[in-house]
């Protein structure tokens, strides 16, 4: 025991700590974003291959209805999710010094929201033109 | 007091036992199915990068359409394309497969090793036949 005591509380220092100061909802959410992602997968695959060496304009009109859209809106805006989650515990698994680990999270973070919000991006302006 | 006691004051700096790595396991088909499935989502997790620039290039114009087409369908893009199929269904039979043991089923040796293994081959098997429907759709009327 260090002569310096702690002023938390044993259980409040279970809660919210870890490797990235967080608890288990991390774990957890990739549960659900996993289940989601099953169907999701399986409807983007559907959309993709029907989508298939069709001109540009056909593939324009067949992404930007609605079905479609929202299918492919929420393959992404779950699979950030999950992903960003996924990489985060690859990180915490190999990368232990606190500088690189620190940027390597946060470069997890920024991957996540250029590639997803420029796919939202992407499907939104199909979806309304513009 | 003997050798191993810990904490010993002896002044001197001695080397002590690690826990054994990985490498020291005869490598099983559940491990290395855990260790594709950790790398199949590194690799589907860079290859969103494909998605973004599909999605947008067909929001940007004709010509940058024609751009993704034409890489989409060289031999390099090819390859890429088939294995991105490949790691997305296997990763998520995969994850199916992991779903199933947070249940607490499927745990007994002969249980795992066939889950296992019915990821393996089906994973291949739907990638195989995903490609066999996607040259169809694109050989047929458009």
């Amino acid at each position: 025991m260090s002569p310096i005591q702690p002023m938390t509380t044993p259980m409040r220092r279970v809660r919210g700590l870890g490797a990235a100061r967080s608890g288990t909802r991390h774990f957890w959410y990739q549960r659900i974003t996993s289940v989601s992602g099953i169907p999701l997968t399986i409807g983007l695959l559907l959309i993709i291959t029907a989508l298939l060496g069709r001109s540009h304009a056909a593939v324009v009109q067949i992404l930007g209805s609605p079905i479609v859209a929202i299918t492919v809106l929420l393959f992404i805006v779950n699979t950030a999710y999950h992903m960003w989650i996924g990489m985060q515990e690859i990180i915490l698994d190999y990368v232990h010094e606190e500088k690189w680990k620190l940027l390597s999270l946060m470069a997890n973070t920024f991957f996540v929201f250029v590639v997803s919000l420029a796919s939202i991006y992407a499907l939104l302006k199909l979806s309304f033109g513009v | 007091m003997t050798e191993l006691e810990a904490g010993a004051p002896t002044g001197l700096q001695r080397t002590r036992p690690l826990s054994p790595h990985l490498q020291i396991y005869k490598p099983t088909l559940t491990m290395v199915m855990s260790i594709v499935h950790r790398i199949t989502g590194a690799a589907l997790y860079f290859g969103m990068l494909l998605l973004a620039w599909w999605l947008t290039a067909a929001a940007t114009g004709p010509n940058a359409y024609a751009n993704v087409e034409w890489f989409m369908g060289s031999l390099i893009g090819q390859l890429v394309l088939f294995g991105y199929t490949w790691a997305l269904l296997h990763h998520m039979l995969g994850g199916i497969r992991h779903l199933i043991w947070d249940t607490i089923h499927g745990l007994e040796p002969a249980e795992r090793e066939m889950l296992t293994l019915a990821t393996l081959i089906g994973s291949i098997t739907l990638t195989l036949i995903l490609w066999v429907v996607g040259y169809l759709v694109m050989g047929g009327p458009r």
